[in-house]
């Protein structure tokens, strides 16, 4: 009989399936078979464990043991020392961080120092392709709430309103307020945004390779709420392990009967498709993203009528981000006070950020809203790699603006940032050691959006444009200092006269690295800078 | 009537109108007849296509197959492949290698790694290699920034790339196809 005395969890997510995760879990499940071990020891696998970089990383439980950068050679001595003898392989343990740890989270018990996890509860802990242990994990728990004591549409929409929950996507508009803009109809469709193409950012990709069903539990309580009795999810093309891991789940539901009609006998219906995206960073834009369902050229439409009047098809439709809609079942279930013990008055909960470049341990981590920068990338992130100085950081992806030094106790949250003309965004944090350019990072990120603008509205087809030229003859050393007035104004006009915010957000790179870190463009444009020219990215430019 | 009738029975008044290029409009009718023929199965059926096709790209009879099949304007279908990024009118090598230029890969080094793979492929971006093995394009962000600079050869992702690991992979790559 089989008798499970030990689990060993394996991260399987993009990172470390490129480092051999699934040579080492062959081997490990060899090893287990030929010790006699495989009625005893358990492996699964599961989404990121947290720290990436590190390559396969393996946890085994009880214990609590974490081993990272094992190899295949290292399989043998794992289970001989630790899982025969109970002896931890020292060679190779990390310390488990907190936030690897399962966290309960009950209405009445709040967490204190380590990661406050939400969203992420159950990334890297279930395997994501087994619906008994997201069940066993919580998921489907709100959506039994609800059906079991029978609240009606309304209830879980004031619910999400008192939570104070502000969309996820960038904007941080307040989802219950966007729920509440649907005009009674007979056909109004949810949308879920997973188009997630902000340089810098992968938390909906780990969402939703960690915890798929939390996603689509999430969408049906939104589409009871709304009254939408279809759903679509909009995934990137790119990411093929999202579409087939949500594939998979969406596909266990329905044979549960937890999505489809009459979901367990309680009158609710929802259906669930996945729509792959084809590549166009523009679709991230919620009007685009609706042409591109409708298989067209993803152009951002005018606005109004929004979405929330005139959306798929012309009807009434909702567009929430993946971490949005991964919010609710946690709200549901715990109730809107009890989301509001996290985060700021203003912006209650938690955030998943990606923090990456020059940083100690790159990853994904969830905080308080509001928590500083300094405490994300020192406290959460291990500070600067190989002991560097912290020079700045560029918040929220391409669209996001930089952050020098006397601002890394800002605290990180919708509002807060404004005061410095910055946005959270997306979540993506690049972190930036003492030798990084801006001034070659700022090119790099106006030939994203020269590359990226549709070409539909003429402030951004040509303003892009015009922002990579003036750029490139600075990064060249070959500009004025009056190029940097140019950059400032043309960005400008985008703003206001452009059609979506793809070509409304340059100005927010733009003028902040002129504004925090002027000294190295005026250097650039001295008419002094010898360096040789950088190998630029005019190709970047001239992708198809 | 079963819908499948509907649309094979659809697919067969398409062949007809267009002796020239039967046989193979035939092959991409017989991959998009699943789909209902509405637009918004559009990308779908094209990216069916375009994994089917040996040479990874949306030929013209490819997208006179769908434009027949959904009635709609063939530069309707034209101007919406052109659109997206994943889509391409041209004939591409074996192996797509899409390297990201995102500012988060270039933070960490991917200018040079961009040096080295055009100097080990010996093309620029946007074209293919002599032996039709290697297609190298640019991408935006991949979504693995914590092992940047990346890249993703067909549906595999690369990280934490370096000249030398470069040399390395492609060479890795040549022996494998070389040896089948």
């Amino acid at each position: 009989m089989r008798h499970i005395r030990s689990h060993v969890l394996i991260g399987i997510d993009a990172n470390s399936l490129l480092a051999g995760a699934k040579a080492v879990e062959q081997a490990l499940i060899r090893e287990l078979v030929d010790k006699g071990l495989a009625d005893e020891v358990q492996v699964i696998e599961t989404g990121s464990l947290g720290p990436i970089g590190q390559g396969v990383v393996l946890v085994v439980y009880p214990d609590a043991v974490a081993y990272a950068n094992v190899t295949v050679d290292d399989v043998p001595e794992i289970v001989t020392e630790h899982l025969l003898k109970g002896r931890p392989v020292k060679r190779l343990q990390v310390p488990l961080a907190p936030e690897e740890r399962v966290v309960e989270i009950k209405p009445t018990g709040l967490v204190k120092k380590p990661q406050p996890r939400v969203v992420l509860q159950n990334c890297g802990v279930i395997d994501p392709e087994s619906l008994d242990e997201a069940i066993a994990a919580g998921d489907y728990q709100a959506l039994v709430k609800v059906i079991e004591e029978k609240w009606t549409p309304k209830d879980v929409m004031e619910e999400v309103i008192k939570s104070g929950l502000r969309g996820r996507g960038g904007a941080g508009f307040p989802t219950g307020k966007k729920w509440t803009f649907i005009p009674p109809a007979p056909q109004k469709f949810l949308i879920c945004n997973a188009d997630e193409g902000e340089p810098g950012t992968f938390k909906d990709r780990l969402i939703l390779e960690g915890d798929p069903h939390r996603l689509i539990e999430g969408m049906i309580l939104a589409g009871y709420a709304i009254g939408a009795t279809k759903g679509y999810v909009y995934i990137r093309g790119e990411y093929a392990l999202s579409i087939d891991r949500l594939s998979k789940a969406i596909e266990q539901a329905y044979k549960e009967n937890l999505l489809g009609d009459n979901i367990l006998e309680s009158g609710i219906t929802f259906h669930l498709e996945i729509k792959k995206g084809a590549g166009a960073y523009v679709c991230g834009e919620e009007t685009a993203l609706i042409e591109s369902i409708e298989g067209k050229r993803g152009q951002p439409r005018l606005k109004p009528p929004f979405p929330a009047q005139k959306g798929l098809w012309g009807k009434p439709t909702v567009v929430n981000n993946v971490e949005t809609l991964s919010n609710i079942p946690p709200i549901i279930l715990n109730g809107a006070d009890w989301y509001r013990s996290f985060g700021t008055p203003t912006c209650p909960g938690t955030k998943v950020y990606t923090i990456l470049g020059h940083i100690e341990t790159p990853g994904l981590i969830e905080v308080e809203m509001g928590t500083t920068l300094r405490d994300i990338i020192f406290e959460y992130g291990g500070g600067i790699r190989k002991g560097k100085k912290f020079k700045g950081a560029l918040v929220g992806g391409a669209a996001g603006a930089f952050l020098n030094e006397s601002q890394l106790d800002v605290q990180m949250d919708y509002d807060s940032l404004k005061e410095y003309a910055a946005v959270l965004g997306s979540g993506a944090i690049l972190v930036m050691d003492e030798e990084t350019s801006v001034v070659v990072l700022l090119h790099s990120i106006l030939s994203f959006f020269e590359h990226e603008s549709c070409g539909q509205c003429t402030p951004c087809r040509m303003g892009t444009r015009a922002l990579l030229t003036i750029m490139d003859r600075i990064v060249r050393g070959l500009g004025t200092p009056k190029d940097l007035d140019l950059l400032l104004q043309v960005s400008d006009n985008m703003q206001i006269s452009s059609l979506c915010p793809l070509g409304q957000s340059p100005i927010l790179p733009v003028k902040s690295a002129l504004d925090y870190f002027k000294e190295e463009f005026l250097e650039r444009v001295s008419g002094k800078w010898s360096e040789t020219p950088l190998q630029t990215q005019e190709e970047a430019s001239q992708v198809g | 009537m079963h819908p499948q009738t509907d649309q094979h029975s659809k697919v067969l008044k398409i062949l007809q109108k267009y002796p020239p290029f039967r046989e193979k409009m035939h092959e991409y009718l017989g991959i998009i007849e699943k789909y209902p023929p509405s637009r918004e199965h559009m990308l779908d059926m094209l990216h069916d296509i375009q994994e089917y096709e040996p040479k990874h790209y949306l030929p013209r009879e490819a997208l006179l197959a769908v434009a027949e099949y959904l009635n709609i304007p063939l530069a309707e279908v034209a101007s919406t492949v052109s659109f997206y990024s994943m889509f391409s009118l041209e004939p591409r090598g074996k192996h797509i290698i899409r390297i990201c230029v995102s500012p988060p890969c270039q933070a960490m080094g991917g200018s040079s790694v961009l040096v080295a793979l055009k100097d080990a492929l010996n093309i620029d971006v946007g074209s293919t290699t002599s032996d039709g093995l290697f297609t190298l394009e640019t991408t935006s962000c991949l979504g693995v920034c914590g092992v940047a600079p990346a890249m993703m050869i067909d549906n595999d992702v690369y990280g934490n790339l370096t000249e030398e690991k470069i040399q390395r992979i492609i060479e890795e790559i040549r022996r494998r196809d070389a040896a089948h």
